[in-house]
């Protein structure tokens, strides 16, 4: 395990490499990418981006919680959470699969 | 929300590029996160999350037909926990 953690601007320089967008435009197009996935999951759409894997959003019910330091009972509101599940080829990918 | 779709989505924002392009640049930014987590990076997008690999220890399993006890190896798997941003815009939209 390297231990790096990459971030935008890991992701902005490769579309500046492979397509050849000028650098201002690649950190526009990552940015596009994030936001039209962001807005689609605040619409309560899933995205389901093949060979990646699918994001989806989860209703929660209300239910009691708990203070875990001082024992005290607290209403939870229900919500939406999002999960990631990863595509076969991600995963077999991250145990060192080649596919 | 497919991936032809968010293409679709980002060539009309995009005119001036061809939609041939929008979807290279769409696989590199997935192909990217891909390949940080097959070497064991973490890749954190702020506002919108982050993607890590998290280690699962090897474990005796079991075949649920037959009862019988098999070894699964140690694996890793891809995780990803959404940003507070994108948590609270998805909680705030009505």
């Amino acid at each position: 395990m390297a231990g790096n953690t990459l971030t935008r601007s890991d992701l902005s320089e490769a579309v500046y490499r492979e397509i050849g967008l000028s650098r201002n435009e690649s950190a526009e197009m990552v940015e596009s990418i994030l936001g039209q996935i962001s807005s689609a999951l605040v619409r309560g759409e899933h995205v389901k981006i093949s060979s990646f894997g699918t994001f989806t959003v989860r209703e929660k019910g209300a239910r009691m919680g708990r203070n875990p330091k001082t024992g005290e009972e607290v209403p939870i509101e229900p919500r939406r959470v999002l999960v990631f599940r990863p595509s076969h080829i991600m995963k077999e990918r991250v145990n060192g699969g080649t596919a | 929300m497919i991936k032809s779709e968010l293409i679709q989505r980002l060539a009309e924002d995009n005119p001036h590029l061809f939609q041939r392009d929008v979807e290279r640049i769409v696989s590199t930014v997935f192909d990217e996160i891909t390949n940080a987590l097959a070497r064991g990076d973490r890749v954190e997008l702020r506002g919108f999350g982050a993607f890590s690999v998290k280690k699962r220890d090897a474990r005796t399993g079991r075949n649920p037909r037959t009862g019988e006890a098999v070894p699964v190896p140690e694996k890793s798997v891809p995780f990803f926990k959404a940003g507070k941003e994108l948590r609270e815009r998805m909680n705030t939209s009505d």
